[in-house]
């Protein structure tokens, strides 16, 4: 097997002596669509902001590409975290910048792209998210939730990440523009071999989008395989959270 | 662990290969483009079959290279064709707007309408205010005693300790200063008048508000413009409850109450400190300048400093909250307001001072 773009081993993380995860162990490899699922408060977020290296774990280590993210290096870092894109929970927007300016600010920060090449890019960002080029001028104040979202993955996306971790991506999306994302998020997957990590509640991502699944129960993972290989695992988060939809993810 | 962009050229033949993404390019950008400008009107084919890997910052790249069209021939997966043909559905110029340019004038005259808006602003939010406090009056139960002391206990009592510091500092200051001109004539005793007067009239009231505007000032706007941008003031309306009465008011009511107590403690303090340097200096005991102290100063003047305590307190809370209730949902409105009510405080409280000053000048100044 080649190397695994993720990897968890060990992690355990306490707030205030609470125990949220418990040796926790995963391991993503290149290509993959996870959907983290798990109840709400069982540390989805956690485990993301951990894989970024917001934050460190209590114990266990997370490895990027191979490279493990405590490492005090700070270009190497700073090379890592240019490889992955983040899509958080609330857009997480630079409220500041305009629209256009947020998706172009990764791009600028490289320092060698001109300003014809990064106008191209944002438009072509924000034309893969649905939005207008007009809309480039708004602030994030004066979008719409749903909007926001778009334009936040347009900025997790700007950078061509390799990997993309995504909070909640399709929340507050109507069905139509999800189903879009869906298409969106599996063309690129084709086109460009992305590894994706997304936590969802949605059940329509989940099927049309994921190809593997991590469930997160128990303060670990207790099942990470293939869709339907963790669809008939008998545990009572897994058989409560697909209940009666089991059939629809077939 | 990505194989490096490559271009190949050989009789007539662009053959690209490995992976041409944003990640893999950035080592070598500009000897990529180097590579490939050349190429950019030779009548060439194009073979992008063996590519791996395409993405859209790439696809910019050829497409510029081609001069935004199509080249004659090109060889390239269905896959990566979809990819350069999104680039290619863009419109060539997009227009950006243009950077607005304003003229000195305008901006002059942009810039009192702003303020006048403000007073406006301001005024209205005054009269909101009244209309709360007779609402009060006929509705005493809901009156929000536990915001208001919690809100004297924040911008007073904590205040304390570095209002006390401060004024010490400048007593002491003021009193070293004034003894070294007074010995020289002779005028050592009259180091009371005028420590008496500067501090107690006019240099503890305006200190002490230069610091609250600062410290309790930019504290109001900040918070009352986080629950802006965080919606907490809609969901307070929501509730039924209304935000001037359980955020503003006692805001502004608790400094009103809390800054002439301030002004009197930090007064205090400074005269401490400059008894004490008048002591080393002038070697004038503390029994004595105690004693002199209600001659040299009119009681009209503690009076006077108290007065202005009250009013800076009201007009630095007012100003505070009225930027905080204008703060816009982003970060940047934040801080732009947070700075302006922290200076229009202190102008607006500079500017009440000079009116105390003309309005009292006949009242309590000693004549000798």
């Amino acid at each position: 097997m080649s190397q695994p773009v993720v990897e968890l081993t060990g992690i355990c993380t306490a707030f205030a002596g609470n125990f949220v995860h418990r040796d926790l162990n995963l391991r993503v490899e290149a290509g993959q669509i996870v959907g983290l699922l798990g109840g709400s408060g069982s540390g989805k977020t956690t485990l993301l902001r951990e894989m970024l290296g917001l934050l460190r774990p209590t114990a266990g280590s997370v490895s990027l590409f191979g490279f493990n993210l405590n490492g005090s290096d700070a270009l190497a870092q700073r090379a890592v975290r240019r490889r992955l894109g983040m899509l958080f929970q609330h857009g997480a927007l630079f409220s500041a910048l305009s629209v256009f300016d947020n998706i172009a600010f990764p791009l600028r920060e490289l320092r060698c792209l001109d300003e014809d090449w990064i106008r191209r890019l944002v438009h072509l960002k924000l034309a893969m998210v649905e939005m207008e080029a007009s809309h480039g001028k708004l602030m994030p104040a004066e979008l719409s939730g749903g909007m926001v979202k778009r334009v936040a993955l347009a900025r997790a996306l700007a950078l061509e990440p390799e990997l993309l971790l995504l909070d909640e991506p399709t929340s507050g999306l109507d069905p139509d523009r999800s189903q879009n994302f869906v298409d969106l998020v599996s063309g690129l997957q084709q086109a460009l071999g992305l590894t994706v990590i997304m936590v969802t509640h949605d059940l329509n991502t989940l099927a049309g989008l994921a190809s593997h699944v991590a469930v997160l129960a128990d303060q670990r993972i207790i099942a990470f395989g293939p869709k339907d290989e963790v669809m008939s695992v008998d545990h009572p988060f897994v058989t409560g959270f697909f209940g009666a939809d089991r059939r629809k993810l077939l | 662990m990505s194989a490096p962009p490559r271009l190949h050229v050989e009789s007539g033949r662009v053959l690209l290969s490995g992976h041409w993404t944003l990640a893999a390019m950035l080592p070598d950008l500009t000897g990529l483009q180097a590579q490939l400008a050349p190429q950019r009107s030779v009548d060439v084919v194009w073979d992008l079959s063996a590519l791996s890997r395409l993405d859209s910052a790439a696809a910019v790249l050829l497409w510029r290279t081609w001069g935004n069209a199509w080249p004659a021939r090109l060889e390239i997966s269905p896959l990566h064709r979809q990819v350069i043909e999104r680039v290619a559905e863009l419109p060539h110029e997009i227009a950006m707007p243009p950077a607005l340019r304003i003229h000195p004038i305008e901006f002059i005259g942009s810039l009192l309408l702003k303020a006048g808006r403000n007073l406006q602003g301001m005024i209205v939010l005054f009269g909101q205010l009244l209309l709360d406090v007779a609402f009060l009056f006929k509705h005493p139960a809901d009156i929000p005693w536990r915001e208001f002391t919690a809100n004297i206990y924040k911008s007073g009592a904590q205040a304390l300790p570095v209002t006390a510091l401060v004024g010490f500092l400048i007593g002491i200051t003021i009193s070293y200063l004034s003894a070294l001109q007074l010995k020289s004539f002779g005028a050592d005793i009259f180091i009371v008048n005028i420590l008496g007067i500067s501090i107690v009239r006019e240099l503890g009231p305006v200190l002490v508000a230069v610091l609250v505007a600062g410290r309790s000032g930019s504290a109001m706007t900040a918070q009352i413009g986080v629950m802006r941008v965080t919606e907490e003031i809609d969901a307070l309306s929501t509730m039924g409850i209304s935000r001037t009465i359980r955020v503003v008011l006692p805001k502004i009511i608790g400094l009103t109450v809390a800054m002439p107590l301030i002004v009197l403690w930090a007064s205090a303090v400074a005269l401490l400190g400059g008894m004490l340097a008048a002591m080393l200096q002038l070697d004038l005991s503390f029994s004595y300048f105690i004693e002199s102290l209600p001659r040299a100063l009119p009681v009209a003047n503690l009076f006077i400093g108290l007065g202005k305590g009250l009013v800076f307190g009201f007009v630095i809370s007012l100003v505070a909250c009225y930027f905080g209730l204008h703060v816009k949902p982003n970060t940047e409105s934040l801080s732009s307001n947070t700075t302006s009510a922290v200076v229009t405080a202190i102008t607006t409280v500079i500017l009440a001072d000079a009116v105390f000053a003309i309005f009292t000048r006949h009242i309590g100044v000693p004549q000798l």
